[in-house]
């Protein structure tokens, strides 16, 4: 059986996308990327190697492992810093895939939703695979694929916050509006459970860091991860029972030689 | 008959080396491509002896190679300054503090009216903190200046500046390469961690001992230094770019010091500093045998918390013939 997430034509097995920035050491950085088993990994283009070559010790280590790399633009704040961004970390990464953010807010991280549509228009024209961080507004999901986007990355909470996915009802809706878009979290998960959750609703995959880099044991914070992944993916194939609001015993109550029901 | 030894590289690494070597009976000739000693990492370092402290990152090793680190400055510079570090955090970003907390020891959770007793100037601005009151500093440069002379006049120890010599081409019985990112040619695994740093001036505030500001983003920390002067550190960027001090850093470097102090926006800026620190890929030093040549190196951001301890262990290995697997990796 083959359960494969797609994005722009490749398939990976592993739901998961961790970011590489904040680990104790990359040593740690590449065992946890190990042992979550993630395919994809974000790497960081403005703070990890600035001017290309200078960065390349940590980037030889990410090639190392034989992943996938998406490249970001990472505290960009403007259409025109974030598409130059995305142009050098094709030269440095030699990939069109890029994680596009452009934050409007310093303080909150909020993403600048007007910018991002922007941006990713003309990064869409010049060729680029563009990977939206954006919130869970409906609409501007839609203007981000009307301009070529293949994937959307909602939030389901500020950068960094770990507060797991903070609006579900957006989130479902989003799910249902796009039933044939990878949709994938990206930021404010942090724990395994916020993972399984997304999961749980049918997203094709999280994105995720902070969680897994700041946690006491890094690389057994990475295998939670992926496990709660798995987890999340099953009980969505596996559909889950419905909710209600009365207790309904478990065991057959028909049959019992004695019960206080008649 | 008395063994000769060669160090390339005056930085803390090398002087503290020579130290050890020339304890035990050594003859030292040290070499630098610089005409005056300690001008690479060494130079910019914040020189804060927070073993504790730098348990929320590092390993437990460098917990060990700390606390003999701080008992060879307490024993032989006269300079450490015995008045722990006081960890803080805006209130918005207690959960860092909280974070802190749990993945370090040898502190005490202290409210805000300790936090006044022990740094008057910040008074009001803290409703609680962290103090770890057995850590010290010491200012870098005074450290290195009094190694230098030190080994100079009472051990006897030659100093051959502005030298291009390679480890590989000196005639000795043992050299030690203590180049630091410069030896990056002989050691593939490893690789530079950009740091960047200011020096500020001002007379308006006064702190007793190292203050570190958490933050998500941004952790800094701010180190007092004599005549109303403040080392501010470090940013920590995967690169090996060692050229100035970029816009955004400095502005993250001077808002962390404005949140802690609204007085510190006076301040004059000084200096301002940047290095790239060698490391490792697990971010722990090593000693790495190559022939007569032995390689220190990959201090990380553990120069001053690293260097004395590695050195001890490097001057037995050349002195007594012992190994030390922990190290030699």
């Amino acid at each position: 059986m083959s359960d494969q997430v797609s994005f722009y034509g490749e398939t990976f097995t592993s739901r998961l996308l961790l970011g590489t920035a904040q680990y104790p050491s990359p040593a740690i950085l590449s065992d946890a990327i190990k042992d979550s088993g993630s395919e994809i990994v974000t790497v960081s283009l403005r703070r990890e190697s600035t001017g290309g070559k200078n960065g390349r010790a940590f980037w030889d280590l990410i090639k190392a492992l034989n992943v996938r790399v998406l490249p970001n633009t990472a505290g960009c704040h403007s259409v025109k810093e974030a598409v130059t961004t995305a142009e050098m970390a094709r030269d440095v990464f030699d990939t069109e895939w890029i994680k596009l953010e452009v934050i409007g807010h310093a303080d909150t991280l909020q993403p600048d939703v007007f910018g991002l549509v922007e941006a990713a228009r003309e990064l869409v024209s010049q060729g680029f695979k563009v990977f939206p961080y954006t919130t869970d507004d409906l609409v501007v999901g839609e203007k981000l694929l009307s301009v070529g986007c293949e994937v959307l990355m909602p939030w389901g909470a500020p950068i960094g916050s770990g507060k797991g996915l903070n609006n579900l009802f957006a989130l479902k809706t989003m799910r249902a509006h796009f039933p044939n878009v990878p949709l994938v979290v990206d930021a404010g998960i942090g724990l395994p459970s916020h993972a399984a959750q997304s999961l749980e609703l049918g997203y094709d995959a999280v994105l995720l860091n902070t969680a897994v880099a700041k946690a006491g044991d890094p690389v057994k914070m990475a295998k939670a991860f992926a496990l709660s992944i798995e987890a999340g993916r099953l009980s969505f194939h596996a559909g889950a029972m419905e909710a209600r609001d009365m207790a309904l015993p478990s065991t057959p109550v028909l049959g019992l030689a004695f019960s206080e029901t008649f | 008959m008395t063994k000769s030894i060669a160090i390339v590289g005056s930085g803390v690494m090398g002087l503290t080396a020579a130290h050890q070597l020339a304890l035990r009976g050594a003859r030292v000739t040290l070499y630098d491509r610089n005409r005056d000693v300690g001008r690479g990492c060494s130079w910019w370092a914040g020189g804060m002896l927070a073993l504790w402290c730098e348990m929320e990152s590092a390993e437990a090793s460098i917990g060990e190679l700390g606390l003999e680190s701080l008992a060879y400055w307490r024993e032989h510079f006269p300079g450490v300054i015995n008045k722990g570090s006081l960890v803080v955090a805006p209130p918005r970003d207690t959960p860092d503090l909280k974070r802190f907390a749990a993945r370090t020891s040898h502190f005490e959770v202290i409210d805000g009216k300790r936090v006044a007793e022990l740094e008057p100037d910040l008074a009001g601005r803290f409703e609680t903190g962290l103090f770890f009151k057995e850590e010290a500093h010491l200012d870098p440069r005074k450290a290195l200046g009094f190694l230098f002379e030190r080994l100079q006049k009472n051990f006897g120890v030659r100093f051959v500046m502005d030298s291009n010599v390679r480890p590989e081409a000196i005639d000795a019985d043992h050299v030690l390469d203590c180049r630091g990112f410069e030896a990056r040619d002989v050691l593939p695994d490893l690789r530079g961690v950009k740091g960047e740093m200011l020096i500020i001036r001002t007379s308006e505030i006064s702190l007793i001992r190292p203050i570190r500001l958490l933050h998500p983003r941004i952790p800094v920390y701010i180190v007092p230094r004599d005549d109303h002067h403040f080392m501010i550190g470090a940013t920590m960027i995967e690169s090996s770019d060692q050229s100035r001090i970029s816009a955004r850093s400095m502005v993250e470097l001077l808002n962390a010091v404005y949140a802690l102090h609204p007085s510190f926006g006076e301040a004059e800026i000084v200096e301002t500093g940047t290095d790239v620190r060698p490391a490792f890929p697990d971010n722990l030093p090593r000693i790495r045998r190559m022939g007569k040549i032995l390689r220190l190196n990959g201090l990380y951001r553990h120069g001053y918390l690293g260097a004395p301890a590695l050195s001890r262990r490097a001057a037995e290995i050349v002195m007594e013939g012992k190994t030390f697997p922990e190290v030699e990796r």
